[in-house]
């Protein structure tokens, strides 16, 4: 039991550690790195304001996939929303006593598991079966979307097939928190989803899903169109104008 | 000229090509000589050890460049961009697809610079470089024209263009340049303008051209050059001084800055809108040639900078002159200050010729005669540099709406092509980014079949007789691609054109 316990806490806590370090690493890069020239993809904001509002309709509705396809656009933002609504779900795992609004949540949370796993599906069977699709995919893009799968599926078995001990797991992952630990259930599903948790949170900063960090930093994106009211200059840049 | 190549055929409804690997694989423009490569600062030629150095140079832009940094790492390969690119629609080739034309940089990039791509290259794609590398880049990074209509639809923004100015200047640091830009480029930093026009031979041909106008008009409209104290110094593509349609633009220009009365001229020395280093991503080219545009315009003394029709020296002048050599609100250094000092403080930064003219036409200075137009139905394509890399006017989306305004008040049959392909979604004209040049002709009628179909559709529909454009090289490539579609070469004019037919001139 011990054994078990001690192997997935100590697991989590290197996967928080390495996905910590290296996603600050990462964001560090991007935040150090001067985009030299103005090159918002227009037309674009001409405020700081609206290049928030930009990046939040960007975010909440993914609004340039949307004037892409609607068919990625629906499964991708289904997978993402219900992504979202069953992390806060969890948060109840985390919390004592579990905070009210994350209580109200508890029942969409679990339809939210459905609609993540549906929405995963349909974009793994648009990655097989959609020709141009097909031919951009690498081995590392299925398989996160399996990791994904795996993990949405472990979960609702929990939930649908065999009931695990949540009240021990809560037990678990507050001990955890806490550095006091306690036993983790022994369930082969809950072994499982945990499992592949710890794997998506160890792949944060070595994968794709740098696309979360991303987004904020790119220029395309995030930057005023402002040339005009103000120089843009870059400190490697300001340089050459210093040379002359 | 006997066509190698079968221009695509136009489709009734839009539709996303069936994939054939290689179909273009043999697209490669003429390589750059030691010469053109030495004049731009390059190795002549291939350098020893010159897969390591493109390492060394992608690691040395990856801490310059914050876009490439993150585009390299947040692609999700949702395919939001793959139908997207012209090339990849007139060509088929799954290579033109944005997302696998940046792959072939990632491959580069994921081996190097992340630890997936060193430990487990097979499973994420990493590549090492070697000769077949360099062959597919050279090959489709000029396969760009660098539109940025992938970066509309990509849900974080990525920008290919980004990407393949990054693998241009990788290649040109190792030696492989290509032949068109480069040239150009050198002829640029040596004379002034793209096509090597000494002073004399634009006196000659400007002088003809007034003597042209006063025999069409009976009044003496002016096309100065190098007048000091002119209130406005027009910085314009060379391609103005002598190609077709190009000239009726220019024209237009000095009818315009005639019926104002506002004193303008054109520099010899600045004789060049166009910015090619732009399309080969050399920063420091780029700010060389837009230095020109401020030396001469501290040189002439002039109260305003004015840019006439031409897509990517739009996106340079509004974007990048004010970064680049200080030619806006801002900069700090002695020539930027001077610049500010001497310029009318109401147009600290350039302004687009169209800003201008309509501008004028909103005060009711301009007196225009819309029935001149009458015998032309009109439709209007969208630059892609003015439309996704700039703005004009005071509120975004003004470079849409601004040249639109002109042409209503110029002309009163306007039509519009189908939405999916004009504003932000504009397809470029299948010659921008540098591969205006006859070695990638295939390419080029290849790659405008996204705007010959929507063109023809109104043609067709609405009896549309031309398509007025606000860049060099759209009309050039226009008046050359579209006899393949069955077009008349003439139906591509310069906006300022329809201008130049509409406008009266009184001498008062």
């Amino acid at each position: 039991m011990w054994g078990l316990t001690g192997f997935f806490a100590l697991l989590f806590y290197l996967a928080a550690a390495v996905a910590a370090a290296g996603l600050i690493y990462k964001i560090n890069q991007y935040r150090n790195t001067p985009a030299p020239l103005k090159i918002p993809t227009t037309p674009a904001p001409t405020t700081r304001g609206g290049v928030v509002l930009r990046l939040f309709r960007e975010v909440v509705f993914f609004e340039s996939l949307f004037k892409s396809s609607k068919w990625t656009w629906l499964f991708g933002w289904l997978f993402h929303f219900g992504l979202l609504l069953v992390l806060l779900r969890h948060l109840r795992y985390f919390t004592e006593p579990v905070w009210s609004w994350i209580a109200l949540l508890q029942p969409f949370g679990i339809y939210a598991g459905f609609i993540m796993v549906f929405g995963l599906g349909a974009l793994l069977i648009r990655r097989l079966v959609v020709e141009r699709i097909r031919y951009i995919t690498q081995p590392s893009d299925l398989l996160l979307l399996l990791l994904l799968l795996g993990i949405g599926l472990s979960g609702l078995a929990m939930k649908f097939l065999v009931h695990t001990d949540v009240v021990g797991l809560k037990a678990f992952t507050l001990g955890l928190m806490h550095f006091d630990w306690s036993p983790l259930p022994a369930d082969l599903f809950l072994a499982t989803h945990l499992l592949l948790v710890v794997m998506l949170i160890l792949l944060l900063p070595f994968s794709k899903l740098l696309h979360i960090p991303g987004i904020f930093f790119s220029p395309t994106r995030n930057q005023v169109d402002n040339p005009r009211e103000q120089r843009h200059l870059a400190p490697w840049a300001m340089k050459l104008d210093q040379e002359q | 000229m006997a066509a190698d190549f079968k221009t695509p055929k136009m489709r009734k409804y839009p539709e996303i090509p069936v994939l054939q690997e290689g179909a273009t694989t043999h697209l490669k423009p003429f390589r750059a000589k030691p010469e053109h490569q030495e004049a731009l600062g390059f190795p002549g030629e291939l350098v020893e050890n010159w897969e390591e150095k493109a390492v060394e140079k992608l690691r040395e832009l990856l801490g310059k460049y914050r876009s490439l940094q993150v585009y390299l790492d947040s692609c999700v390969k949702c395919g939001a961009c793959a139908d997207k690119c012209h090339y990849f629609q007139g060509t088929q080739d799954p290579k033109n697809m944005p997302v696998a034309r940046q792959d072939l940089l990632r491959s580069l990039y994921r081996k190097h610079f992340t630890p997936q791509g060193k430990y487990l290259p097979d499973l994420v794609g990493a590549k090492e470089m070697d000769q077949a590398m360099l062959d597919e880049w050279y090959s489709y990074f000029h396969q760009c024209s660098q539109c940025r209509r992938c970066s509309v639809f990509c849900p974080y923004g990525i920008d290919t263009a980004e990407i393949s100015m990054a693998a241009r200047e990788i290649m040109d640091s190792i030696g492989v340049g290509q032949k068109y830009c480069n040239e150009i480029l050198g002829k640029v930093h040596k004379i002034g303008n793209n096509l090597g026009l000494p002073q004399p031979a634009m006196k000659a041909t400007l002088e003809d051209l007034e003597e042209d106008l006063e025999e069409e008009t009976g009044i003496k409209v002016k096309l100065p050059l190098d007048v000091k104290g002119a209130d406005v110094l027009l910085i314009t593509p060379s391609a103005d001084f002598f190609a077709e349609p190009h000239i009726d633009g220019l024209l237009g220009y000095a009818k315009v800055f005639h019926a104002a009365g506002i004193s303008w001229t054109l520099s010899s020395y600045a004789s060049e809108a166009a910015n090619f280093s732009m399309f080969i991503g050399n920063y420091s080219n780029l700010k060389k040639a837009a230095e020109r545009i401020r030396t001469a315009a501290l040189e002439l003394g002039v109260k305003r900078v004015m840019v006439g029709e031409c897509g990517h020296a739009w996106r340079v002048a509004y974007n990048f002159w004010n970064t680049l050599a200080g030619i806006g609100h801002g900069g700090d250094d002695p020539y930027a200050r001077m610049l500010q000092k001497q310029l009318d403080p109401n147009y600290p930064a350039p302004q687009h010729i169209c800003e201008f003219t309509d501008g004028l036409i909103r005060d009711g200075r301009l007196k225009l005669n819309k029935e001149a137009n009458d015998h032309r139905i009109v439709t209007f394509h969208d630059s892609c540099n003015v439309a996704r890399g700039s703005r004009m006017g005071g509120s975004p989306g003004g470079q849409f709406e601004i040249p639109r305004r002109i042409i209503r008040a110029v002309c009163n049959n306007f039509v519009e092509m189908d939405p999916e392909t004009t504003r932000e979604k504009t397809f470029c004209c299948g010659g921008g980014g540098g591969l205006l040049t006859d070695d990638l002709l295939e390419l080029r009628v290849k790659g405008a079949l996204p705007r010959m179909e929507a063109l023809n559709q109104v043609v067709q529909e609405e009896g549309v007789t031309h398509m007025a454009a606000i860049c060099a090289i759209c009309k050039s490539q226009f008046a050359k691609v579209l006899p393949y579609y069955d077009m008349q070469p003439d139906m591509i004019v310069s906006l300022h054109q329809l201008v130049s037919d509409a406008i009266e001139l009184g001498d008062g």
